[in-house]
């Protein structure tokens, strides 16, 4: 058990050192991350001056070096357009898109997991069928295109939710909607295979053998067993959910990381840029581990491997 | 009894030891039992249209993608010009045909997913054949990639990374190309870890040939089904991710029609002109819905263990 955590430990460390590492050099694509950070119209001699002065002249390992020392304190420059600390303005933004993320996940688990076990439990009949076109609806759907239909339906037309900024529960429906319908469809599929799965298991049979009621067959024998790829799709969806608040905070003027980030990158302004980046990412890993915990009490198997 | 699996894993030695004439009637087996799933010929039918939209967008489009009027912007769909010209989708802000622009914006959905697909499935088929093959300490850094790649939320770093290259079509197909392996990569990596215990796989290796020769005769033939299933579900997401960028900015630039550009137009008049945000994204919706059914019958028919 120790050893198991301990070995994902460590490669949790890897996989964030290999993102710091992604990090550093997306400043570098162009090979000239001085002429980069300045604005178009900077001479010459300015982005000489600025390249010496910021060290771009060093090796890289010395570079990224200093990169690395900088990032495991927080430290990734200052925005060049507000002159304050890159990293505190995201952690600024943080909450915002926790809270969008969050909501988003909120409503996947509430309304997919019980749609997936009615799904496989009264498969073939109408809910069944209604609920795998939705899902199959759900996961084609971008998510840009449902944001705006949303604002078209329940803001221009109905006039019944904000389309835009974040402040009372009714700002946090529509995104929270938008954001979650994709990891809703994926989760409710996903569960449905699961408990068809599990149902036609061989201690199921004998559950219901030595007469357990239908009811905790299904929600507790079954949907146990059935949690786990569950539980690991969930930390992998929160990859796709904050990947897509990017999108969904732009359509919504949602005041978090995603949309600091798409006007960071308009703006030229990479220091934010490369902090957002490096935040989403330890966040995705850290969360991951987590679930491998959660994983070892699921299924005790894994304890022993 | 119906002819076996094409080549799954269960019957390896099949496929390869069958001479070449019997693999036409294997693609006719195939094909007929894709047909014969409804939502599968679905899928293929609307997959065919896109194609066929996309390569004659000349001859099919009633109008020029292009071509301005502003006398006759946002007009409502179904309007008739002066010259008794149908616009059956509508015109847009500067009076262009939405119908034609939505015609001529599946040439760029399609040629960056084909294009993007096949970069991200050659390096992730490469990947995961050799992680897969040879094991051990390159296994483990390929897959600590792996996992170093997903950390990163797709968009986040395609969006930063375009910006820093500059938009194009080129940067856009290779940016989504090279981060998309992983998922190649897994699912080959699997095939190939049983694959490699295999007794043909053991006999070549014992008879004294290469490795790249056993990869390349041996182990990539049988590791081609999966690859495929993967590689068709991939493209939906594919053209999910080219026409978000598109919608922010960072896709290919105007004037040239792509789904998710005419969709961010279409946001700035949705009080006004609901149309123009409307038809794009219902074409995206159906063009990834029909080939995720495509994708999901391929694998119920080819491979139904498969997890993708």
């Amino acid at each position: 058990m120790r050893s198991y955590l301990l070995r994902r430990l460590w490669q949790s460390l890897l996989v964030l050192f290999g993102v710091s590492v992604v990090v550093f050099f997306i400043l570098h694509l162009t090979g000239d991350p001085a002429a980069l950070l300045l604005p178009p119209d900077a001479t010459a001699e300015d982005i000489a001056k600025f390249r010496t002065a910021m060290g771009f002249d060093d090796p890289w390992v010395v570079q990224y070096a200093r990169f690395l020392k900088g990032a495991v304190r927080g430290d990734f420059g200052e925005s060049l357009r507000h002159g304050e600390p890159a990293m505190g303005l995201v952690l600024e933004r943080l909450p915002a898109t926790f809270e969008l993320a969050g909501a988003g996940l909120l409503i996947a688990l509430t309304l997919a997991i019980p749609a997936g076990i009615v799904s496989a439990v009264r498969r073939n009949t109408s809910v069944d069928y209604v609920s795998t076109v939705v899902a199959l609806l759900g996961q084609a759907m971008p998510t840009f295109w449902l944001g705006i239909m949303l604002i078209l339906v329940f803001s221009v037309r109905l006039n019944w939710l904000p389309s835009s900024g974040r402040g009372s529960l009714e700002h946090l429906i529509l995104p929270a909607i938008t954001l979650g319908l994709f990891t809703t469809a994926r989760i409710t599929r996903l569960t449905r295979s699961g408990m068809l799965e599990v149902l036609g298991q061989d201690y199921i049979r004998t559950a219901r053998a030595k007469g357990v009621g239908e009811s905790p067959v299904v929600w507790k024998h079954a949907l146990k067993n059935a949690s786990i790829p569950i539980v690991t799709i969930v930390g992998i969806e929160l990859g796709t959910l904050l990947g897509g608040s990017v999108i969904t905070e732009t359509i919504f003027a949602w005041p978090g990381v995603g949309r600091l980030s798409v006007q960071a990158i308009f703006n030229r302004d990479y220091p934010v840029v490369q902090s957002a980046v490096f935040l989403l990412a330890s966040t995705f890993v850290i969360v991951n581990l987590l679930v491998d915990v959660i994983y070892t009490y699921l299924d005790p198997r894994i304890r022993y491997r | 009894m119906a002819a076996l699996p094409p080549s799954s894993v269960a019957t390896p030695v099949v496929p390869l030891a069958a001479p070449r004439p019997s693999a036409d009637r294997e693609w006719v087996t195939l094909l007929r039992r894709l047909v014969r799933r409804r939502t599968a010929l679905f899928g293929m039918l609307v997959v065919l249209g896109v194609m066929l939209a996309a390569v004659l967008a000349p001859v099919v489009s009633p109008f020029d993608p292009l071509e301005q009027d502003i006398g006759q912007r946002l007009r409502e769909p179904g309007w008739q010009d002066a010259q008794g010209r149908l616009h059956p989708l509508g015109t847009d802000h500067l009076g262009r045909d939405i119908l034609a622009r939505i015609v001529f914006g599946s040439r760029i959905a399609l040629v960056v997913g084909l294009a993007a697909v096949a970069i991200s499935g050659v390096l992730g088929m490469l990947i995961g054949l050799v992680a897969g093959y040879f094991g051990g300490r390159v296994d483990d850094f390929l897959m600590r990639l792996a996992d170093i790649q997903l950390a990163f939320p797709f968009i986040l770093l395609a969006i930063a990374v375009i910006g820093v290259l500059g938009p194009s079509l080129q940067n856009i197909i290779i940016v989504i190309g090279v981060s998309s392996w992983v998922v190649y990569a897994r699912v080959v990596r699997g095939e190939v870890l049983s694959i490699r215990e295999r007794e043909y796989v053991q006999a070549a290796i014992a008879l004294g040939s290469q490795h790249w020769r056993v990869l390349r005769h041996h182990v990539l033939p049988n590791t081609l089904t999966p690859w495929l299933v993967v590689a068709t579900l991939d493209m939906a997401r594919v053209i999910v991710i080219e026409s978000a960028l598109s919608f922010l900015g960072l896709g290919v630039q105007p004037p040239t029609p792509t789904w998710g550009g005419m969709l961010a137009d279409g946001r700035v008049y949705l009080s006004t002109a609901w149309w123009l945000a409307t038809f794009p994204g219902l074409a995206i919706l159906i063009t990834v819905l029909g080939i995720n059914l495509f994708g999901d019958g391929l694998r119920d028919t080819l491979d139904p263990r498969l997890k993708v």
